[in-house]
């Protein structure tokens, strides 16, 4: 994917601080920048849309560099993003998916705004909503919606489904179905960096929901005390399926749950915001070890394709917040403020994005099932004298 | 652990105090803190940290200080341990060993007397081994912690006392393969862990009377090693299956039925088995003492089968 490919190659330059006059930014015609720092684009400050909040830290500055590919880039990545996700709510309608879909549109800055800080290295980990930080980590779209639909082409083989994409060269590492249960896991990949000595990090995200699993006050309790570079980020969208936080959360202060772990309260709608935090976070877990980051975010679907998402909220939140906080939109004003492509421009790239999801639907709808075959392939690891069929065993075989 | 950086362990005590069973006594002076970590007791988070840790190529060794205690991470080891491998499309493999005592000890009460075998047995992509002997722990712990997949290492309370004599150079056990304790012609008995001793006691008064016992250490609980039972009972026609384990759904049960569906024409008696009792194990010794199988129950179960 051309533009994913964007975010890893991308170095992060830091250009000059002020804001560029509008007579120097680009020309109105056409898609290119004005000369400035080479491929990158001019470089300004973006402020973010409100100032973080601290908790037993020094909340970072709200002014965010950044350059015109970076902000084209997110303006495509959650573009594909939200796409997807929506060609994934027709084809569960159209029962071409089944079981569990959880849908991440209107959380895509978070997605984006934290590949943006990071390198490949870093480990993500995540539970049952991980489409999108799929794509982010290097997934490509056929992959995901031939698993999606159970086909040969997709990324776990059509075994996994919706709550079990992986990619390994790209750091991601899933993808778990039972709440909570990853969290334990992300501070394992951090002991393991800290172990191997890789000056890389961990993100280990929940929901609010898991925030009041014990197993994450657990994990988090081993992190500080091994001084692990865990990074536990907490996608507060408010509602753990359909309760809300604050009927499920004496305290739904998420980043100051850790007590003695710093935290941090981000603007989850705003990928600026997300990239600082994030930065900042990888900056502090590397020499102080673990830090809450509490993403305030927002999901436009339910729970999952089976929750309609209006029995407990309602119809005037979700379009207000829409109106308000969308990421996209958001991405949008500041690209047409500062001038780097018009509106027409925009339209045309979300139609190419369109006809690209569309593509790969069509592609992955021509993988096939998988083979019966491969019910029994995957459950131990090759070659370790072992064939699989119950507990039985027919053959002797020493293989160490 | 010398021979391999990745090698670590992790659990309740097994650092500066040695463990509790002194498995561990004195890694963690020569190998460190970070290669030999004490945990908190959060036994949930602790085997999670095992397996993501596992996931990215280190090879943890968790310890749970009595098996028992693991059921509080049974969803870790279930649906991260077990099935990640399955789910992620073969990206993932974890390498990880879970290891601890368990079984009826003396007088330890019922929460600390437990035989978890009977429920990871169903877990898929889990392997399970049980250790009897000195010699085949230090084999099977060493092919456990070089498989690539996950293995759940049953100990025994009551066996870390034993000595034995055991060779000098390496050597690695198969994790799949059972171990021929006494050849035999009347009766296959098969047996695991601490029941093997009251096996071979019974075996004494069995010669005694004139029976000649086959008797199989099965060490591996999932997969059964069907070859070397199969060739057993093709020669004796008659099994007897011996087991810590609780009579409903044990390792006894599965192997039972293993059993019938690959060898009924070679049986001539119905498979027996002897297990523990489906109940909590008492405090009070005698009472302990009634609810696992005791040498004399075994003695007379081999003369009914070979009636």
């Amino acid at each position: 994917m051309a533009m994913l490919s964007r975010l890893a190659s991308r170095s992060s330059h830091l250009g000059r601080t002020l804001l560029l006059p509008r007579s120097l930014c680009c020309s109105t015609g056409g898609r290119h920048f004005a000369s400035s720092a080479g491929d990158e684009g001019p470089t300004f400050t973006v402020e973010t849309s409100v100032p973080f909040v601290g908790h037993r830290c020094e909340p970072p500055s709200r002014e965010v560099e950044t350059t015109a590919k970076e902000l084209m880039g997110f303006f495509r990545d959650m573009s594909l993003m939200r796409r997807m996700e929506i060609a994934a709510d027709a084809l569960y309608k159209a029962k071409l998916i089944r079981g569990f879909c959880h849908l991440y549109d209107g959380q895509e800055a978070v997605a984006v705004g934290m590949e943006a800080a990071i390198t490949r290295k870093d480990a993500i980990i995540t539970a049952y909503r991980d489409h999108c930080i799929f794509l982010s980590r290097g997934g490509n779209l056929v992959e995901t919606f031939a698993e999606l639909m159970g086909r040969r082409a997709g990324c776990s083989n059509g075994k996994g489904g919706s709550m079990h994409f992986y990619k390994k060269e790209g750091g991601f590492f899933g993808g778990h179905g039972i709440v909570g249960a990853q969290v334990p896991l992300g501070c394992g990949l951090a002991f393991a960096q800290k172990y191997l000595r890789e000056e890389t990090v961990t993100f280990a995200m929940y929901g609010d929901g898991a925030a009041n699993q014990g197993q994450l006050f657990e994990a988090l309790n081993i992190s500080a005390l091994w001084d692990l570079p865990a990074i536990l980020i907490c996608e507060n969208n408010h509602y753990g399926m359909g309760t809300a936080e604050w009927r499920a959360a004496k305290s739904p202060a998420y980043y100051k749950r850790g007590d003695y772990v710093p935290g941090l309260k981000v603007d989850g709608m705003d990928a600026f915001a997300v990239k600082q935090a994030c930065k900042f976070a990888k900056e502090h877990a590397l020499k102080n070890g673990p830090i809450i980051l509490e993403m305030d975010t927002y999901r436009y679907h339910g729970h999952s394709m089976s929750d309609p998402g209006s029995t407990y909220r309602t119809r005037d939140e979700i379009s207000n917040v829409r109106q308000e906080r969308d990421p996209i939109e958001r991405v949008r004003k500041l690209i047409l403020l500062h001038d780097l492509v018009s509106a027409a421009e925009l339209k045309d790239i979300e139609k190419e994005i369109r006809k690209e999801v569309d593509n790969a639907i069509a592609e992955a709808k021509e993988s096939p099932l998988p083979d019966p075959s491969e019910l029994f392939t995957d459950i131990f690891v090759k070659g370790c004298g072992t064939e699989v069929y119950g507990v039985e065993r027919k053959e002797n075989k020493i293989l160490i | 652990m010398d021979r391999d950086p990745t090698v670590c362990v992790m659990g309740e005590d097994v650092g500066h105090y040695g463990g509790s069973y002194k498995v561990t006594k004195g890694l963690a002076t020569k190998y460190g803190d970070l290669r030999v970590l004490d945990t908190p007791i959060a036994e949930n988070s602790f085997t999670g940290m095992g397996i993501g840790a596992a996931m990215t190529g280190l090879r943890p060794i968790v310890e749970g200080m009595n098996m028992g205690f693991l059921l509080l991470a049974y969803n870790q080891i279930s649906n991260n341990c077990g099935m990640l491998h399955y789910t992620s499309g073969g990206q993932f493999k974890i390498p990880i060993v879970i290891r601890g005592p368990g079984g009826v000890g003396r007088q330890l009460g019922a929460e600390h007397s437990q035989r978890l075998e009977s429920y990871f047995q169903s877990i898929p992509g889990l392997q399970m081994v049980a250790c009897s002997t000195p010699y085949n722990a230090k084999g099977l712990m060493k092919a456990a912690i070089r498989s690539d997949n996950p293995v759940v290492l049953f100990e025994h309370v009551l066996l870390y006392n034993l000595k034995e004599r055991i060779p000098d150079e390496e050597y690695v056990l198969c994790l799949e393969e059972a171990e021929m304790v006494r050849p035999g012609e009347h009766v296959t008995i098969l047996t695991y862990s601490r029941m093997r001793y009251h096996v071979m006691q019974a075996a004494k008064t069995l010669v005694n009377k004139g029976y000649d016992p086959e008797v199989i250490d099965i060490r591996s609980l999932k997969p059964f090693d069907l070859y070397t039972i199969g060739n057993s009972i093709k020669k004796t026609h008659r099994v007897l299956i011996v087991e810590e384990c609780m009579r409903t759904g044990g390792i006894g049960a599965s192997l039972r039925a293993a059993i019938i569906d690959n060898f009924w024409d070679y049986l001539d008696a119905p498979v027996m088995c002897l297990s523990s009792q489906d109940v909590p194990t008492p405090y009070a010794g005698t009472l302990e003492e009634w609810t696992v199988v005791q040498p004399a129950q075994i003695v007379t179960a081999v003369e009914q089968i070979c009636k």
